[in-house]
């Protein structure tokens, strides 16, 4: 039987303020599930702690919310014991970039067939709204003291720099969008991240709604310019075909160009696709050649009630 | 025949093959027969610091080492100063003549305070501060010199050989050092060549080498050295035997109980389990097709703590292996698994704390650490092994404790085992049991992770299970696993997890939360690594005609007090014997039983007990000459 948009909802009370950027994703997460007709129970949802930390609860597939900063270990713990499983893990930027940065930048170093998104909306909202790692500095957004004294981290860079083989940014007002993009990463061959622009309607009065549809940048002919673009827009060719030296690094470098990109201009769509480097799956299976069929999830440790592991030949070794 | 009982102390430099000529040493003695009980200590340091393996050899079991050494090899002089004084009368030493002049300034590694305690000592007995004094004041204790050029042997052997690449060759010091030894006491000289030819069987030239160097240094022994007290002359070997590692123990029972998953972050002494496993990560399965570990090296221990919960969800048999620093960083999650009712192994091989403490060194310095590890109130086991061989089926255990009663298990190991090398009987897979507890495998309709059950266990799915999905949270959460701050179901949840407590203590057979070594009226009561060396100090006493009880503690938390309690109505003095400063399992026993300690013997030196020093303790206490608190110093 074909699944509805309405089987990846659970019936769980949503309490995001009203207006929050947040909804828009999870939306477009329900949809890209849909989409792509991906069995439930064959799906696990990881999130880490703070408002995007209850996604997880919303979306009727198996759901782990763990903790802050933690959400890609657990994640990856998951995926590598069961490759079978279609392993997505969100979490907000101050959960990823912050706390959990030291996780992120190990990730896109392992490239574990998975994807990961971050709510991006510059402020702790949970906590009432101080400065997250992507606000910039000198920025005062409604209730911190003074203005930020740290800079800000570039999420599109770090990821790159960190070996992240997909690289995506979406926008939360513009869900069919965000939904493409959260198929094609959902997709892709390797670790994939998404950073979504999520205006904080409580706590961030700097990045609003109407700030990213650009109300304040008027031209002569009184005509709005909305800030959020699309790469693919642009003819932008973020997909590294042969994995040349040349291109492999003609690629990273536009794409690391584009993620300085900010103020009046903000660029949405892939920044880079890279398919050509082994996923973490395949290196194991590189040393363990039976492991895709035979995962750890999967394998069958006793017989009778009684260990079924023949260790007696390393025994034999030991023996005197 | 008289009984053998005899320790072999080799040292040198870091990164010089102490550890290898050990190893040459263990198996060699261990092929003829003998019972060995070996211990390694080093520096925090990669290459030049002094290390040292002491080997206790006998014909009967034994669990630990003693104070007095019978024969030293030393190919350095740092050996000597460090150890000359642990010699016993009628003990000798094997050294480099070449050495003699060398001045105690002249050794950079040698530190300060040591330095100082041994100029006092040279100046108190008007020595040089020279090899040949520290030798001298051996002699006069009675220890016998066996003095030989390393560099001559080097020399005559090149020459003999032809191999003019042998004369320089420094590396041979540490099998020269072995194979005198081993000539010395009349070891038959083939099972040296056997063992040389097997450790080395890989690289033939070099075992070729390694075989004509024995050779030679074990001849010059028998021919150029004076008679020796002690002889090792073959023995009756029991079959069966194993010599293992400590480390091997708890990695031979991951990989026979199941464990197919080891994320960990490399730290001294936990990290060669890991390796070990990932050395051997592809497994033979009776009947099957071949199984294997994924072993993971991850950025941190938080990494490490956070996959093996998340391969735990998907019903994976998982575990990780930390330290001390490492386990105090993975103390978030462990509350998040306990919450969420999620079956794990952590295995802590403790060392001296606090901070990075003495990084090398041994202590039990994380009971009370482990047993109140993680915020907020969540059921968790924390299980103690005593000798290694028993950590092979105590890790079945812990696995099938985790399943059952679907909580952490925090297996604690020490320093002490992880760097000991023991005979034992060979380990049998086919003892170990696995019981998966309520892990299902299938989901009918209507399922709920954390239903309410009449013995507060509830049915486990697990990530990609048909029918079976579930929702986590380290939120408190409803039956469904949904967030929930609803007062009432708050505390049916906090039950509802807490009340396995009584569970596991009523489940646990006795054997396995404590074992009765005796109850007399004067019982020891410790846990861990000590019950080696306490096992053989008890033995000593008893051959005096005192005897004295031990109840060995395994089950740490849940505490097994009624059982504790009644085990120890009879007893008349406690004596809490382990390896830290304030005596943990003392406290843990007196908040749970509200009973005093009378005397604790306590060591936090970094270096494991001996059961030399055990005994001295136990009988000024028997004598009632002994402090309340007795604190071991012995070792280097």
């Amino acid at each position: 039987m074909a699944l509805k948009l309405a089987d990846y909802k659970t019936d769980v009370h949503n309490d995001w303020c009203p207006g929050c950027g947040d909804f828009g994703i999870v939306n477009a997460i329900q949809m890209a599930l849909s989409e792509m007709g991906i069995e439930r129970d064959k799906t696990a949802m990881f999130s880490g702690i703070g408002c995007s930390g209850k996604t997880s609860h919303f979306i009727n597939t198996y759901g782990v919310h763990t903790l802050h900063g933690r959400v890609l270990t657990f994640a990856q713990g998951a995926k590598i014991a069961n490759p079978d499983l279609t392993v997505v893990a969100v979490g907000g930027d101050g959960d990823g970039l912050g706390i959990g940065a030291g996780h992120f930048v190990a990730a896109g170093r392992r490239n574990v067939d998975m994807t990961y998104i971050i709510f991006d909306n510059g402020v702790y909202g949970l906590t009432k709204g101080q400065a997250s790692p992507t606000l910039r500095l000198g920025e005062k957004t409604k209730s911190l003291p003074s203005p930020n004294t740290n800079s800000n981290v570039n999420p599109i860079g770090l990821a790159i720099a960190s070996g992240f083989t997909f690289v995506a940014r979406g926008y939360s007002y513009d869900v069919r969008h965000l939904k493409d993009l959260i198929v094609q990463a959902i997709n892709h061959k390797g670790l994939s991240f998404l950073d979504v622009l999520q205006p904080c309607p409580t706590y961030n009065d700097l990045n609003t709604r109407d700030w990213y549809a650009g109300t304040d940048l008027i031209d002569e002919a009184q005509k709005r310019h909305s800030r959020i673009y699309k790469l693919e827009d642009q003819g932008f060719e973020p997909v590294v075909h042969y994995g040349s030296e040349v291109e492999v690094n003609e690629k990273l470098s536009q794409a690391l160009i584009k993620s300085l990109e900010w103020g009046n201009k903000i660029p949405t769509g892939v920044f880079y696709k890279n398919e050509l480097i082994s996923t973490y799956t395949q290196r194991l299976k590189d040393k363990i050649p039976n492991y895709l069929e035979n995962p750890p999830a999967k394998q069958n440790i006793s017989k009778n009630g009684r260990s079924n592991t023949d260790i007696s030949k390393i025994l034999d070794s030991l023996e005197v | 025949m008289s009984s053998v009982d005899f320790t072999w102390l080799i040292g040198g430099p870091q990164g010089s093959g102490v550890e290898s000529a050990a190893n040459i040493f263990s198996k060699v003695c261990a092929e003829m027969g003998y019972q060995i009980f070996g211990k390694r200590e080093f520096y925090s340091n990669i290459k030049g610091e002094h290390s040292y393996f002491t080997v206790r050899v006998a014909d009967k079991k034994i669990h630990s080492n003693v104070n007095a050494v019978n024969l030293m090899a030393s190919f350095d002089a740092e050996t000597i100063f460090r150890h000359f004084n642990e010699m016993m009368s009628g003990g000798g030493i094997i050294y480099d003549s070449d050495l003699e002049e060398i001045k105690t300034d002249s050794v950079h590694t040698l530190d300060a305070p040591f330095k100082e305690r041994l100029h006092k000592e040279l100046e108190s007995k008007n020595k040089p501060f020279t090899i040949a004094g520290v030798l001298e004041i051996a002699k006069e204790n009675g220890v016998k010199l066996f003095p030989v050029s390393f560099k001559s042997i080097l020399e005559t052997l090149s020459e003999e050989t032809e191999n003019p690449r042998l004369r320089g060759l420094i590396r041979m010091y540490n099998v020269i050092g072995v194979s005198l030894s081993l000539g010395l006491v009349k070891m038959p000289p083939d099972s040296l060549q056997n063992t040389i030819e097997s450790i080395f069987s890989k690289k033939p030239e070099i075992a070729k080498i390694n075989q004509q160097t024995a050779n030679y240094s074990y001849n010059y022994a028998t021919v150029k050295f004076e008679n020796f007290d002690y002889t090792l002359p073959k023995t009756e070997k029991e079959p069966g035997t194993l010599l293992v590692q400590g480390f091997q123990g708890t990695a031979l029972g991951k990989m026979a109980c199941g464990c197919r998953f080891q994320p960990y972050y490399p730290i001294t002494p936990a990290s060669d389990e890991s390796v070990y496993l990932e050395t051997n990560e592809i497994l033979e399965i009776i009947d099957d097709r071949p199984g294997s570990t994924a072993v993971i090296q991850t950025e941190d221990e938080i990494s490490a703590m956070g996959m093996t919960i998340g391969a735990a969800l998907t019903g994976t048999r998982s575990a990780t292996c930390t330290s001390g620093p490492g386990f105090a960083l993975m103390t978030e999650m462990l509350g998040w698994a306990g919450m969420n009712e999620v079956p794990i192994v952590i295995t802590n091989y403790q060392r001296s704390g606090p901070s990075t403490g003495l990084p090398t060194r041994h202590g039990q310095d994380d009971l009370l650490f482990a047993v109140f590890a993680g915020h907020g109130d969540f059921p968790k086991i924390v299980y103690a092994s005593g000798e290694i061989e028993e950590s092979f089926y105590d890790t079945g255990n812990c696995f099938n404790y985790a399943d059952i009663f679907q909580v952490p298990v925090i297996h604690m190991m020490d320093k002490f085992h992880a760097s000991s090398v023991i005979t034992c009987k060979r380990f049998d897979p086919q003892k170990i049991s696995i019981n998966r507890g309520k892990l299902l495998e299938k989901v009918d309709d209507g399922y709920r992770r954390f239903e309410f059950t009449d013995d507060g266990i509830s049915p486990r799915s697990r990530l990609g299970m048909d029918n079976g999905i579930f929702w986590n949270t380290g939120d408190e959460s409803d039956e469904t696993g949904h967030i929930t701050e609803d007062p009432i179901l708050r505390v049916k949840m906090m039950d509802k997890r807490m009340s396995r407590l009584d569970l596991i203590l009523k489940n646990i057979p006795d054997v396995e939360q404590a074992v009765s070594f005796g109850v007399e009226e004067y019982t020891i009561i410790s846990w861990g690594s000590t019950i080696g060396p306490v096992l053989d100090a008890i033995d000593l006493l008893k051959k005096e005609g005192i005897s004295i009880g031990l109840i060995q503690l395994k089950l740490m938390n849940p505490f097994p007090s009624d059982y504790i309690n009644s085990l120890l109505k009879d007893a008349k003095i406690l004596i809490d014997i382990e390896a830290n400063y304030s005596g943990q399992l003392g406290k843990l026993f007196k908040q749970n039983i509200g009973r005093d300690i009378d005397y604790f013997i306590l060591k936090y030196s970094g270096r494991a007990m001996t059961c030399t020093e055990v005994y001295d303790s136990l009988k000024k206490i028997v004598q009632n000459k002994a402090n309340k608190r007795e604190v071991l110093m012995h070792g280097a």
